[in-house]
């Protein structure tokens, strides 16, 4: 898996519509809806980098391209 | 290129690929399937590829992907399969693609029968498929004429990105003429920018589908691409119009016999004319103007209803008595023509 | 390991409901092209339900074909450029109902087209009718009463009416999680490298979300996907003419 020291996942919250396949996915529980409300109306989704070990999951269960592992 | 003896049917078939037509889907029906038949193995001569679809639904969304991907596509039917093809003829149309469809008319509704008919003039003309759209209408009258508006029809759908349709008929379809094939010609499917090809990066995707979603003057671009049809592309050949008392108007198989009645007609002093539109739509109003001494306008039509009369009467504004001259199963006979034209004219002294 | 949006994927005017697994299924396409080499080879068709608007979501030459036509219409592309790579991508009301006929008659020929049929049990964009792969007792807005299947019919399996006929490949994958993805990944992938081989039709079909008309929360949706869709629709490669051979 992912070396956390390099990698992290990078999060576009305009992009994100709330559908919550990410928290219901993520092993590590890293993922929580978040106060945050976009311009589309969504509240998005934040990740907690501290349990995060960027496995990539939430990247691939997202149909609207939020994430972003580099 | 040396005359030879060919069918109708035929002869469009080989000017279609003398004109650069290289995809062809098609399904079988009476009285078109010589044209499926003779580009099942002559379309793989010339390189072509040919298809005989499950349906004519299929054939003719098959040709919209080609005619798409940048092909002078073709596909032919008759009444009932042209029915069918609509669907794909409103998309062609929608999407701003250019395509040749034929149809050679049988006589009837519904199942009608294999014979002869010119009964399809409404559907051909109006728009036979669901929305607010023309196509142009090509009406060729012997077998050069099918070969020679092959290419013609092929130029015009490029130069309106529009579906173009041909109106033959059974009798056009199955008689053998001697007939001159045009030069044969290669078309580049690169030849136009907007086909699909395949989108490099950086650079614009092509998107083919109702220009509506990608034109904001989707109205306005429409309208004046009619506009510049109807005031660019009418066809007709006018026979003894100018001294005319009554002018017949017909097309396709029942010109001919018209051309036949005016002559009898002026060898005995009757003065007879004809309009011949060559394209269906935009109907050739422009040749009306000709007529200055009319009386009377007599359309010859293989149909019940006399469907061009419509056209004759907007064409003329109304002020002329406008009747049809009609024969069912049966091509017209030139003396029946002239007996009823006659009669008009008798009326009008009156 | 690094993963983005491939460069192909566009996301100004991706409209679709939250939790939609049409945004998963242009994922993959994008990622398999992108690994392939073959984004500026790809040309695909649309059907004019929900996924018509991928031809806003990606950037690859898109025609937008009437309902039910798309592999008819992909058939038309492929015969004049044979050099591309050529994708059907449509509905399960598109290729299993209204269009049957052309994806029967397409793989009956076999021709060399991709077709992903996105299976979603219901006609999404017109608000959620009965479709053929309606499960049993389903509730749509055309069955509201549940789907009878006396009068409507078993759910249509692909396999069963598919596999006896000379195509390529024939598989089924879930998007419903992670795992269901990868697998949906590898088929795609498959799919698209024996249609540059020329070996003929593949079609993937790939079971997926749509929240919206059944009522659902996203999550809802996806785990219906999995206790109730993949037991009626199961999943893996029922035709695989190459390794068969």
């Amino acid at each position: 898996m992912g070396n956390k020291k390099e990698e992290k996942v990078y999060t576009n919250p305009a992009r994100c519509k709330g559908c919550g396949y990410c928290i219901n996915t993520c092993p590590q529980e890293a993922i929580q809806v978040s106060d945050h409300v976009n311009a589309k109306g969504y509240n998005t989704v934040v990740v907690d980098d501290s349990k995060c070990v960027v496995c990539g999951m939430c990247y691939r269960v997202c149909p609207d391209y939020v994430f972003e592992i580099k | 290129m040396a005359k030879v003896l060919l069918k109708g049917n035929e002869a469009l078939a080989e000017a279609a690929l003398a004109a650069g037509c290289r995809f062809y889907s098609g399904y079988p029906i009476t009285p078109q399937t010589e044209i499926l038949e003779y580009l099942s193995w002559r379309m793989e001569e010339v390189g072509g590829e040919f298809i005989q679809a499950e349906s004519e639904l299929a054939g003719i969304n098959m040709v919209l992907g080609a005619a798409a991907a940048g092909a002078r596509a073709l596909t032919t039917s008759s009444g009932p399969g042209f029915s069918l093809k609509q669907e794909g003829i409103s998309y062609l149309v929608a999407s701003d693609l250019p395509a040749v469809i034929v149809d050679v008319m049988r006589i009837g509704t519904g199942l009608g029968d294999i014979a002869q008919g010119q009964g399809d003039y409404w559907q051909l003309t109006r728009g036979g498929g669901h929305g607010d759209y023309h196509t142009l209408v090509l009406a060729p009258a012997s077998v050069q004429e099918n070969a020679d508006m092959m290419a013609e029809a092929f130029d015009l759908a490029e130069k309106y990105r529009h579906p173009v349709l041909i109106a033959s008929d059974a009798a056009i379809g199955q008689m053998i003429e001697a007939v001159e094939i045009p030069e044969f010609r290669e078309h580049d499917i690169n030849k136009y920018e907007w086909t699909i090809k395949g989108c490099k990066k950086g650079c614009e995707q092509r998107k083919i589908q109702n220009v509506y979603y990608t034109n904001p003057n989707y109205e306005t671009y429409l309208k004046e691409k009619y506009d510049e049809m109807e005031r660019e592309e009418q066809r007709y050949e006018n026979v003894c119009v100018e001294d005319a008392e009554v002018v017949l108007v017909a097309y396709g198989i029942s010109s001919r016999v018209c051309r036949e009645a005016v002559e009898t007609a002026r060898a005995e002093g009757f003065k007879l004319g004809m309009i011949r539109p060559i394209t269906l739509w935009p109907f050739p109003v422009k040749a009306f103007s000709e007529a200055k001494e009319a009386k009377a306008f007599l359309t010859v039509e293989m149909n019940i209803l006399g469907q061009m009369m419509d056209d004759v009467k907007l064409a003329t504004n109304a002020n002329y008595a406008v009747d049809h001259y009609g024969s069912i199963f049966e091509i017209p006979e030139a003396d029946g023509i002239i007996a009823k034209a006659k009669d008009m004219w008798k009326k009008g002294e009156i | 390991m690094r993963l983005a949006a491939p460069e192909t994927v566009t996301f100004t005017q991706s409209g679709f409901c939250p939790g939609c697994g049409h945004g998963l299924a242009v994922r993959l396409i994008a990622e398999v092209m992108e690994e392939m080499g073959l984004s500026e080879k790809l040309l695909a068709v649309v059907d004019v339900a929900c996924g018509s608007l991928n031809i806003d979501s990606w950037r690859f030459d898109t025609i937008m074909a009437a309902h039910g036509r798309p592999i008819a219409t992909a058939v038309g592309v492929k015969k004049v450029r044979p050099g591309n790579l050529v994708m059907a991508y449509i509905g399960d009301g598109a290729a299993y109902s209204i269009g049957m006929a052309e994806t029967m008659h397409t793989a009956l020929r076999n021709d060399n087209v991709v077709a992903l049929v996105i299976n979603n049990s219901l006609y999404g964009m017109t608000g959620g009718q009965c479709a053929p792969t309606s499960l049993p007792g389903q509730i749509t807005t055309s069955t509201p009463k549940g789907k009878d299947p006396k009068k409507a019919g078993m759910p249509f399996r692909v396999e069963e009416a598919f596999t006896g006929f000379d195509i390529a490949y024939l598989a089924r994958a879930s998007m419903a999680d992670a795992k269901g993805m990868i697998q949906a990944k590898k088929y795609v992938r498959k799919a698209f490298e024996k249609h540059r081989n020329g070996e003929g039709f593949c079609l993937v079909e790939l079971l997926s979300p749509c929240p919206t008309n059944l009522n659902m929360t996203p999550v809802k949706s996806v785990r219906r996907i999995k206790d109730e869709m993949i037991p009626y629709f199961p999943l893996g490669e029922f035709k695989d003419k190459k390794r068969e051979e």
